[in-house]
C-alpha cells in the first residue's frame, strides 16, 4: 500500500482569486445599489463602475451535470465567475448591462428560476433529510421542492411587504435555522427503545445528560443494562436519539410537522426574534406535503395582504397582535401555544394591553 | 455491470413542477452506464424511495476519516444495505469554500470531475454551516477524493466538537453597507483555527460567522457562538440632495411611513424642506433607513465590529441569541486583526476550560453569568451589553465600592 499523504492544512482559500475583476477593482469602494427588476441587483462603485447581479434558484443538492450547466452559463456571460448565497441561490455577475437579459433568458431556459431578491420569498434554507442525515424525521429537500413549486411566483416577484425567509428542518435540532416561516418536524411520542442494543451502542450517562427534562434514567431490562424514559416527563424532543440510535424517535405517523412564524436574524428595525409556534400536528405527508403547503400559503397570503412595507413577518404580528393573527388566519389557538419552557413567562401578556 | 433503474413512484412526484428538481439530478447520476456512480445512485434512489414509502431515515453514523485529520468526513452506513447494497456506504466530505462562496468555473468543474471519479456526483452548495458537501462516497474513495480536493487548495471543514466552518456575507466585495472586511476577517480568523477544526477536542461545537452590518446576511446572531457584526461609531452619512430625491420618488407620506416611522428609536425626522433630521445619539445602527435609501444614506466613517456571543438553537436549554460582549472594535490594521484573533483564541480557551460536556458557549454563559465570562476573558463591562439592568434584588452587592472604583478607572482611562 502506498504511503498516505499528509494533508495540506491550508484553511480557506482567498476569495479574490475567484471574484469577477470588477469586484476586485471596486473592493470596498461600492457607493450604492438598487434593483432594476426582480432577480437583478445593480451595484454602482464610487468611481462609476457598475456590476449587475442576476440571482437564480437551485435545488441545492446538485448533481454535477447541474453544476456544469451553471458553469456553462457563467462561462458564456460572466467570464467564468459565479457565487452562491447563504441560502443556496446562485449569483451571476457582469459589468455589462446588455448581458442581463440574455443571461436571464439562459437561466430560465435551463430551468433555474430568476428571483429571490428584495421583498420576495427567497429560497428555503434546509437540511439533509432522508437523503443523508442519520436522524431525520422527514426529507427537507422534498418538502422544499414541493413548496417552492407552489411559491415560485413569489420567488420571481417582489410583491411581499418585505423579504420572506423560510426554513425547514427534519428534527427539532432545527439545522434549517430561524425563519419568517419555519417548517419543522415535531415528534409527538416518546422514543421507542430497543433495549437489546442500548448497552452495546450507547454511552448511557451521556444520553441521560442530554435530556433537557431529566426524563431518562438507567434501568435493567431483561437483565441487561439499558435506559428507560419517564413518559410523563418526556417532551418528545428527540435529543436522546442522536447519541443513542436504539432510542428511535422517528415514527411514520406520530412524527408530525409544525409551523413556526416570525423568526428574524437581522437587527434591522426590531431586534432579532425567534420564530413562534402557530400550527402543529400536520402529517408528514410525503412526497408533496400538501397540508404543509396549505398552511404556509395561508400565512403568506395573510401577511401579504395586511403587513406594511418593510415589516417582516414577526414585526407585522407584533403590530397587529397575536389575537388578530389567529383571527385572520383562522388557525386554531391551543394550550400548546402557551410557552411552558424556562423563561416562558416572558411570553405571557403581563399588561392590560388587549386586542378586540 | 449496470443495473436497472429502481422504481420510484413517490420520488417521481418530485420531478413535477417548475422548481429545479433534486430527484431529476439524482436520476441523471443514476442513469449512466460507464461511470462508477451509476449503480451507487440507482441504489441510493432505491433507499430514498424506501424512506419516502416508510417515512423513516436509514443512515447510521460511524467513523471514517482521512489521514492526519480527526474530523470533516461525515460517515454514513446504510441500515438497509442488504436491500440496497451499492449504496451501503455514502459518506460526505465537508470542504470549506472561499469566504463569500465565490468560485470560478474552472474550480467548480475540477470539483465535479473529482466527484464524478471518486464519489456519487452529488454536491450540495452549501451545507447549513457553509461547507461544500461532497455527498456520497465509499470508504475506500474518501482518501483519494480528499487528496485531489486538498491539492486544489481546499481544506476540510469542521464536524463534531470542534471549531466549525465559518460563513460570511458578501461584504465589501459587492456591498456598500459592509462596515468591515467580512471576507478578510473570515479568512484570517478561521485559518488561525485549523487545528481546532481538524482535530476536535472541545466540549462541543463552536461557530464563527461574519456579517458586514446589522442586516446580518450571514445569519450570525442566532447561528454562531461568536457573531461578528459590522457597525459604526460616528454619525451616519447623509446626502440630503438624494434624500430629497427619495422623498419625491416615494411621496412625502410614504417616505414618512417607510423611513421615519419605522426607525426603532425615533431618531429620524423629516424637515420642512424634505431633508432628513438625524438624531445620531439615538440611532442604534439598525440599517433600516439605509436599506430604504441606498443612495442617500450610508453608515458612518468610523467603522468596526461588534461581537455577540452565545447564539444557538434549542438543544439543550432552549434557543439563545448572541449577546453583546464587545460593542465596538476597529478592524483595519494588522494589529486590529491580531487583537480579534487573540480574543477569539481566548474565547475558545475559556470555552474549552469551562464548558460542560455538550454545552455550547451560550449555555455556559447562561450557567456562569455574563459577568464571570467577561472577567475570564478580561473584557471590559459596557452598558451596551444589557437591554436593561437587573430587576431581581437577590444579589449580594458587598463588592459594590470596588466595582465602582473599577468602572471609574475604565472611564478615566477611556477618556485619556
Amino acid at each position: 500500500m502506498s504511503e498516505l499523504r499528509r494533508p495540506i492544512e491550508c484553511g480557506v482559500p482567498d476569495s479574490k482569486q475567484f471574484m469577477p475583476p470588477v469586484l476586485v477593482r471596486n473592493y470596498g469602494k461600492w457607493a450604492w445599489h438598487d434593483r432594476p427588476q426582480p432577480g437583478v441587483l445593480r451595484h454602482v462603485a464610487e468611481g462609476g463602475d457598475q456590476v449587475f447581479t442576476v440571482k437564480a434558484g437551485t435545488q441545492r443538492q446538485m448533481d454535477i451535470h447541474t453544476i456544469r450547466k451553471l458553469c456553462d452559463i457563467a462561462d458564456q456571460f460572466c467570464d467564468g465567475h459565479v457565487r452562491f448565497t447563504i441560502r443556496s441561490s446562485v449569483e451571476f455577475m457582469t459589468p455589462d448591462e446588455s448581458k442581463v437579459k440574455p443571461l436571464i433568458d439562459a437561466l430560465e431556459a435551463a430551468g433555474f428560476p430568476v428571483g429571490g431578491t428584495g421583498n420576495s420569498v427567497g429560497f428555503i434554507s434546509h437540511t439533509q433529510g432522508w437523503l443523508h442525515c442519520d436522524i431525520p424525521g422527514t426529507d427537507a429537500s422534498g418538502v422544499v421542492k414541493a413548496l417552492m413549486d407552489e411559491l415560485v411566483d413569489e420567488f420571481k416577484h417582489e410583491d411581499m411587504p418585505n423579504r420572506v425567509k423560510i426554513t425547514t428542518s427534519c428534527c427539532q435540532i432545527n439545522c434549517g435555522g430561524q425563519g419568517d416561516i419555519a417548517i419543522n418536524v415535531q415528534h409527538t411520542k416518546p422514543p421507542v427503545i430497543n433495549h437489546a442494543l442500548v448497552s452495546g451502542v450507547c454511552e448511557r450517562p451521556a444520553v441521560i445528560a442530554r435530556c433537557p427534562v431529566a426524563a431518562i434514567r438507567p434501568a435493567l431490562v431483561d437483565g441487561k443494562p439499558s435506559l428507560e424514559v419517564d413518559e410523563k416527563k418526556c417532551v418528545c424532543c428527540g435529543a436522546c436519539y442522536p447519541p443513542c440510535p436504539p432510542m428511535q424517535i422517528n415514527d411514520p405517523v406520530n412524527s408530525k410537522i409544525a409551523i413556526w412564524v416570525g423568526g428574524k436574524h437581522s437587527s434591522t428595525r426590531s431586534k432579532p426574534m425567534f420564530h413562534k409556534l402557530v400550527a402543529a400536528g400536520l402529517p408528514n405527508n410525503a412526497p408533496r406535503w400538501p397540508e404543509v403547503a396549505e398552511v404556509v400559503k395561508l400565512i403568506l397570503r395573510t401577511y401579504k395582504a395586511d403587513a406594511r412595507p418593510w415589516e417582516r413577518m414577526g414585526e407585522w404580528i407584533e403590530r397587529i397582535g397575536w389575537p388578530r393573527f389567529f383571527e385572520m388566519t383562522q388557525l386554531p389557538f391551543t394550550k400548546y401555544h402557551v410557552d411552558t419552557w424556562r423563561g416562558g413567562r416572558a411570553n405571557l401578556n403581563a399588561s392590560a394591553h388587549l386586542h378586540f | 455491470m449496470s443495473k436497472k433503474m429502481p422504481s420510484t413512484p413517490m420520488l417521481d412526484e418530485l420531478e413535477k413542477g417548475p422548481w429545479p428538481s433534486f430527484v431529476s439530478g439524482l436520476k441523471r447520476l443514476a442513469d449512466t452506464e460507464d461511470k462508477p456512480h451509476g449503480n451507487l445512485m440507482k441504489s441510493l434512489l432505491g433507499q430514498l424511495e424506501h424512506s419516502y414509502q416508510t417515512r423513516k431515515g436509514y443512515w447510521k453514523g460511524g467513523t471514517v476519516g482521512v489521514f492526519g485529520y480527526g474530523a470533516g468526513v461525515i460517515a454514513r452506513f446504510s441500515e438497509v444495505a442488504s436491500q440496497y447494497p451499492d449504496s451501503s456506504e455514502f459518506h460526505t466530505l465537508r470542504i470549506m469554500p472561499a469566504p463569500g462562496f465565490f468560485y470560478d468555473t474552472k474550480t467548480l468543474r475540477q470539483m465535479c470531475d473529482i466527484w464524478e471519479e471518486h464519489g456519487s456526483g452529488l454536491i450540495a452548495l452549501h451545507g447549513q454551516s457553509g461547507d461544500i458537501m461532497f455527498q456520497g462516497c465509499r470508504t475506500d474513495q474518501v482518501q483519494p477524493a480528499w487528496d485531489k480536493l486538498n491539492e486544489m487548495g481546499f481544506d476540510m471543514g469542521g464536524a463534531g466538537a470542534g471549531v466549525r466552518t465559518a460563513a460570511s456575507c458578501v461584504g465589501p466585495a459587492r456591498c456598500e453597507q459592509a462596515c468591515f472586511d467580512t471576507l478578510e476577517a473570515h479568512k484570517t480568523l478561521i485559518n488561525d483555527f485549523t487545528d481546532d477544526i481538524h482535530r476536535p477536542s472541545l466540549p462541543y461545537k463552536m461557530k464563527f460567522k461574519f456579517s458586514g452590518c446589522a442586516n446580518d446576511c450571514a445569519n450570525a446572531t442566532q447561528r454562531a457562538d461568536v457573531a461578528i457584526l459590522g457597525t459604526w461609531k460616528d454619525d451616519m452619512q447623509v446626502n440630503q440632495a438624494e434624500v430629497k430625491a427619495k422623498v419625491k420618488q416615494l411621496g412625502r407620506k410614504e417616505f414618512i411611513n417607510q423611513v421615519i416611522r419605522m426607525c426603532p428609536t425615533q431618531a429620524l425626522g423629516l424637515n420642512d424642506d424634505d431633508t432628513l433630521d438625524v438624531d445620531n445619539k439615538s440611532c442604534v445602527r439598525c440599517m433600516h433607513c439605509i436599506n430604504v435609501c441606498t443612495k442617500a444614506l450610508k453608515p458612518g466613517k468610523e467603522r468596526g465590529i461588534a461581537i455577540l456571543v452565545g447564539g444557538k438553537r434549542t438543544l439543550k436549554i432552549g434557543d439563545l441569541l448572541g449577546t453583546v460582549v464587545v460593542p465596538f472594535m476597529k478592524l483595519e490594521t494588522e494589529e486590529d486583526y491580531a487583537a480579534l484573533v487573540d480574543l477569539a483564541h481566548r474565547m475558545l480557551d475559556f470555552f474549552a476550560d469551562n464548558a460542560l460536556e455538550h454545552e455550547r458557549t451560550g449555555e455556559m454563559i447562561e450557567r456562569i453569568g455574563l459577568a464571570n465570562y467577561l472577567e475570564g476573558l478580561d473584557l471590559p463591562l459596557d452598558v451596551n451589553m444589557i437591554s436593561q439592568p437587573r430587576t431581581n434584588s437577590y444579589v449580594r452587592t458587598d463588592g459594590w465600592d470596588e466595582e465602582v472604583r473599577k468602572w471609574n478607572e475604565t472611564k478615566s482611562s477611556a477618556a485619556e
